[in-house]
């Protein structure tokens, strides 16, 4: 855990100050709705459907007990005692009270916590592996390269009216499990002989026109990221378009220009800042570094491990999802599943909140991460605890083994609570995760991310998903949109990053379990091994056999006009 | 006629002089193809409250092209964006009607820090910390 020092907690107390004023302006009067608008949301405030929604930040992802019991407590005071954890690692609340956020964000700021730049054209939460720091490829710790984009990126000067909002992630490890091909940014470190550094991509991002991030430098020694950075934002800053909210992201400009001459004019801007004041210094990283608290680990020793539960298959189930490699021996990571079925993926209540933090205390020196994917970790449990962990995660609901499998779905929260989504998305998760609730059959199909979301924002990463869903209107019903072969990021050795193809016209809600298990039959059917996961059979044979397996052949010779349109 | 603040004090704008030789730029202008010579004032117009364009040609005005002159923000300017603004390197500011200039000083003072170099912090918190 980063620990604020006196300089980031005032920051944090002036801006409580400054949005209380805020609000109290526009109460009056003094303020237009369009200038609140803007102000609020750099305060994570929506108005939404049926109440305001506060996004409250999660830096990283990484929480410490203490705020994840005063998170439990806002919810339980000025909500209805539950939250909802995002895809941006942040905590959302769907019910507070406009006149009560000032005092949410007063409490927040007594546990290091605050709710700037969770929305709105400016810097968002940096996101990064949920696995960092225990990682076993870890090249870098990317926790500290994110604390410090973090300061860089809060209350920018020059960067906090930005065209459209601006999502940066960080991957410190071999593998990339923080999807940095479709962010506005993504940083992969790299190291060369003794040489830190970071490959730069720009220009990816999911939304309505999802693209793939370019490789715009190979490697960028780690002095020169925030001046590199700062070069990059002032171009965009000042040539990404405002004139069209659906063309203002960095992507469409670096579309627009050709990744070459984007390239080129990064460089050339990039020239004047080189080696300038804001260029890193290694006294910094330290005491970053020093600032975050270290779990002081144990030597191994010949306790007995879990491996006496071997026997028990529901924990056998689990310790082959849910718990994962760690760096130190005798050490593994955990994962809470927040998507047991009948709940909305990365929900959690009040309750469920203190008793994990009770858990986190005692079996994980007291933190825990949020993962893009909408779990959350316990990075650092003995493993000869993993039993006790499990039969207590179990009793609170909190250890479905479905880590990586089909009904680990990514949710947002559509339309039950979403003023901009088309279409429900949890009801769907629901019928799928009971659709497939034979877990024997869901570890036989292996691998396999199911993301969905209620409109074409992306909030549930349908693109990326293996399979991804979406929601669409259709003279005001609801329809969803089946697409395949999409993927995060190379989260194991080969491809990259990928966004899936759309099978074919829009189905019914009802429609949609049949039409995935359509899709799992076809994979099983055609699959080399075990190994071969469904997005490696749909890479490989193309999305043809499964496109005809949902629809049949009637619908190849359908003509066009009788055809739903389908969404770009 | 609009409030002015100047230097953060609240001041009647003086008539208008004609030796004063007055530039004014747009969102979408570009500071390096003006001539800054002889010039007593460059206007950067914020057309809408959430352009930000205007940021980024103070700080190139100040610290690229060398400019010491007046810098004034005009447009849609409310207290809320001083400090970002004086951040940047403006010293004047044209409020948008209804704001009150006497209550809008304060916000000069909303944060008392920050992390960025800047016009107004040549050199980044980080460095300053390192001290």
């Amino acid at each position: 855990m980063y620990l604020y020092d006196a300089i980031d907690q005032r920051l944090v107390d002036e801006r409580v100050r400054q949005f209380r004023d805020q609000t109290r302006r526009f109460l009056a009067d003094q303020l237009s709705e369009d200038e609140f608008r803007a102000l609020r949301l750099r305060n994570g405030l929506y108005i939404q459907r049926y109440a305001p929604m506060l996004r409250i930040a999660i830096p990283y992802g990484l929480l410490s007990t203490r705020q994840l019991r005063k998170l439990a407590d806002i919810a339980r005071k000025y909500d209805r005692g539950y939250g909802h954890f995002s895809t941006r690692q942040n905590l959302q609340l769907n019910w507070p009270k406009l006149e009560q956020v000032p005092e949410i964000l007063a409490e927040l700021a007594t546990v290091q916590m605050h709710a700037i730049q969770t929305s709105g054209n400016s810097f968002r939460n940096v996101t990064t592996d949920h696995f960092a720091g225990v990682a076993q490829d870890e090249i870098v710790d990317s926790f500290v390269w994110c604390e410090i984009l973090r300061q860089w990126s809060t209350f920018h000067p020059e960067f906090s009216y930005l065209p459209r909002k601006f999502k940066i992630a960080v991957n410190g490890a071999r593998a990339d499990r923080a999807a940095v091909g479709v962010h506005d940014i993504g940083l992969h470190a790299i190291k060369q002989g003794n040489d830190i550094g970071f490959k730069v991509l720009v220009g990816g991002g999911l939304g309505r026109t999802p693209i793939v991030g370019h490789v715009i430098r190979e490697f960028l020694p780690w002095p020169h990221l925030l001046t590199y950075l700062e070069a990059i934002l002032r171009v965009y800053n000042r040539y990404g378009r405002r004139d069209n909210i659906h063309k203002a992201r960095i992507k469409i400009l670096v579309k627009e220009r050709g990744p070459e001459k984007f390239r080129e004019e990064v460089e050339a801007e990039w020239a004047h800042l080189k080696h300038g004041p804001d260029t890193l210094i290694a006294e910094e990283i330290a005491r970053v570094e020093a600032r975050f608290t270290r779990p002081t680990y144990e030597k191994p020793g010949s306790d007995p491990d879990s491996s006496r539960l071997g026997s028990d298959p529901g924990f056998s189930a689990w310790a082959k999802r849910n718990v994962h490699a760690h760096k130190v021996p005798g050490y593994a990571a955990v994962t809470l599943s927040l998507k047991k079925t009948g709940v909305p993926p990365g929900d959690v209540t009040s309750d469920q909140m203190d008793a994990i933090a009770s858990l986190a205390d005692r079996y994980s020196f007291g933190e825990l991460r949020v993962s893009h994917e909408q779990n959350l970790v316990l990075a650092d449990v003995r493993q000869r605890d993993l039993a006790a962990l499990w039969r207590e995660a179990r009793a609170i609901g909190l250890a479905t083994p479905n880590i990586g499998l089909l009904t680990n779905i990514i949710s947002c929260p559509g339309g039950d609570f979403c003023a901009l989504a088309n279409a429900k998305s949890i009801p769907v998760a629901q019928a799928i995760q009971e659709r497939f609730d034979d877990l024997d059959y869901l570890h036989e199909i292996g691998e396999l991310d199911l993301n969905i979301s209620g409109c074409m924002n992306a909030c549930g990463h349908h693109h990326v998903g293996h399979i991804g869903i979406l929601g669409v209107d259709k003279n005001g019903e609801e329809w969803y949109q089946v697409e395949i072969g999409g993927n995060q990021g190379e989260t194991r050795p080969g491809p990259g990053a990928s966004l899936g193809k759309v099978i074919g016209p829009s189905l019914a809600r009802a429609d949609i379990p049949d039409a995935i298990e359509k899709l799992i039959h076809c994979y099983l059917d055609r699959r080399d091994s075990e190994a071969e996961r469904f997005v490696d059979v749909v890479h490989r044979i193309g999305i043809e056999p499964f496109k005809e397996r949902v629809y049949g052949h009637a619908h190849q010779r359908a003509p066009r006009s009788q055809r739903e349109p389908v969404l770009a | 006629m609009a409030t002015l603040i100047k230097g953060r004090r609240v001041v009647s704008e003086s008539p208008f002089s004609l030796k004063d030789k007055v530039v004014r730029l747009e969102p979408a202008d570009d500071p390096a193809a003006i001539s800054l010579e002889g010039v007593a004032r460059v206007e950067v117009n914020f057309p809408k409250f959430g352009d930000g364009r205007g940021y980024s040609i103070a700080r190139l005005l100040r610290t690229r092209y060398g400019y010491r002159g007046e810098l004034r923000a005009v447009g849609h300017i409310t207290r809320d964006l001083l400090f970002f603004l004086e951040s940047c390197g403006f010293d004047a500011f044209e409020l948008r009607e209804g704001e009150d200039p006497h209550e809008a000083l304060a916000s000069f003072e909303d944060f008392s820090e920050a992390y960025q170099a800047s016009v107004a912090r040549p050199v980044p918190l980080f460095r300053r910390r390192a001290v």
